[in-house]
């Protein structure tokens, strides 16, 4: 009873590490084709408005609204003991440094990873993956690279737009709910940030924009098949995708503001 | 031209070809046979590299098929997969002409267009056709594109993987004389694989059967039902009785 448990944890365990040895071995490659010609600057386009351009409403809705609770939250906790005043620089520092790159970067794992892994794993149960193979295009070079470069350039822009928008929520409601004054408002909020937030926000924008579709584009090449394997690739990405993400960030924070 | 030399190949406890040999002469129209799950469209994978053999050779103009340049190697091929494989996103004209806009064949953009507006007409298909996506064709047109992409840059060597599966008598009729025409007309080796008997008749020089993964007969289509074979005989005429377990 004792070694089965132990066998099932251990087997579970080796398919893990294997996993983590393939999408490794897969990011690699990823990298080596990054700076190989042939490159497919139309798929790159293509792939920049959907991942960055086709995700502004969804980042703006999130970051607007979050913004705006945590004005509010801020008030109401910081009333309790009369530092209700800094509103403006919680708000900043907040959004700057983690709600804005994790929100946006659990919104394109949900949005872009999910659209990623569904589309590349279609493709591949209907054989448009081993037509692209006989026609003489590299599958990673069409489909995965053109994702993960605009990945890499559009979400720390989208991070930054979020950041902007997350503070412009917490402004509304706290100018116009909360009693605060507009031009001191912004002053705290511009005199508090340092270039070090904004800077770490952006370099986890771009680190968020690589994992979310380098995990769509690996496990939509490696689906199963049909419908079934389709829905598991797609749940599997974002699973991977989100959980990534918020440990990247954890190391990513370290990074910047250990010590 | 093409040659398969003991190919061997498994997915796990699943031994799918165990052995094949078969050579397929140039300018030769070769149809193989044999029920489901036996191995007919991981042979043809093979050649192309979509699947890597496990023990055997696979030879192309006498030279390895999964050896030398890759591109240059593709550059020989057509592929008409069985369900069209058609790019989703893109409109029917750059589907056809895929090859001509990128790559080593890549062409002027309205070159290409012009090209693939004539591989369209080729197939039976109206220019109009060519600005809308495959979504918005029925399964024969899709066929008929599926050909006209095959064909687009002449290639030396076609392979059809179930040209007429899903399709109705009439449309099946169509696609298999346009392949003859086609293959004959561009003097192309052609290998296609189906269960469809008709399609047999209509589109092959020379037959294989591929049973138990193995080539169990080949032979010229005019000698097929005079094989003598009751594994071909059986298979050709759809009996439910004889060798060949009706279930798999």
């Amino acid at each position: 009873m004792i070694a089965r448990t132990l066998g099932g944890i251990g087997a579970q365990v080796l398919g893990f590490m294997a996993v983590v040895g393939r999408v490794s071995i897969y990011a690699g490659q990823v990298l080596r084709h990054l700076v190989t010609p042939p490159f497919y600057g139309r798929e790159f386009l293509n792939a920049l408005l959907n991942i960055g351009w086709l995700s502004l409403p969804v980042v703006g809705l999130t970051a607007v609204f979050t913004g705006g609770a945590l004005a509010l939250q801020i008030y109401a906790g910081g009333s309790r003991f009369d530092a209700a005043a800094v509103v403006p620089q919680i708000v900043a520092i907040g959004m700057v440094r983690e709600l804005g790159p994790v929100l946006v970067g659990l919104m394109i794992a949900a949005r872009v990873t999910s659209s990623i892994a569904a589309e590349i794993a279609t493709m591949k149960v209907t054989e448009q993956i081993d037509a692209l193979v006989t026609l003489s295009t590299h599958p990673m070079k069409y489909l995965t690279v053109p994702r993960v470069l605009a990945g890499l350039i559009t979400v720390p822009v989208l991070v930054g737009i979020g950041d902007i928008i997350g503070i412009f929520g917490g402004y509304q409601v706290a100018v116009h709910s909360l009693g605060f004054n507009s031009a001191t408002y912004l002053q705290n909020t511009v005199d508090f940030l340092e270039p070090l937030d904004v800077i770490s926000s952006l370099a986890k924008g771009a680190a968020f924009g690589v994992i979310a579709t380098i995990m769509g584009c690996y496990f939509g090449m490696n689906s199963g098949r049909g419908a079934q394997g389709v829905g598991a690739a797609t749940k599997s990405s974002v699973e991977a995708a989100s959980v990534l993400i918020l440990a990247a960030n954890f190391v990513l924070t370290g990074v910047f503001f250990s010590a | 031209m093409i040659r398969f030399d003991d190919v061997h190949k498994a997915f796990g406890a699943n031994h799918v070809l165990r052995g094949v040999t078969l050579d397929v002469p140039r300018g030769e129209s070769m149809v193989i046979i044999g029920g489901s799950g036996t191995g007919k469209s991981v042979a043809l994978k093979c050649v192309l590299g979509l699947v890597t053999p496990d023990s055997g050779t696979i030879e192309v103009d006498g030279k390895p098929a999964l050896a030398g340049d890759r591109d240059a190697f593709l550059a020989k091929f057509g592929m008409l997969f069985q369900g069209g494989a058609l790019f989703d996103s893109l409109p029917v004209w750059q589907n056809v002409a895929f090859r001509l806009l990128r790559g080593a064949l890549k062409r002027p953009k309205a070159e290409a267009r012009e090209i693939a507006i004539e591989k369209l007409r080729r197939v039976g298909l109206t220019p109009d056709v060519a600005d809308r996506f495959p979504a918005e064709l029925s399964g024969g047109m899709q066929k008929r594109v599926g050909l006209a992409r095959a064909i687009a840059a002449d290639p030396e060597i076609i392979f059809f993987d179930e040209p007429t599966t899903g399709l109705d008598p009439i449309m099946a009729g169509v696609i298999n004389d346009l392949i003859r025409e086609i293959v004959v007309e561009m003097g192309a080796t052609a290998m296609t694989i189906t269960h469809d008997m008709t399609s047999v008749r209509a589109i092959a020089d020379r037959v294989a059967m591929l049973h138990g993964g193995k080539i169990r007969w080949t032979g010229p289509v005019a000698d097929m039902d005079a094989s003598g074979d009751p594994y071909l005989d059986q298979f050709i005429h759809g009996r439910a009785e004889g060798p060949i377990a009706a279930v798999r």
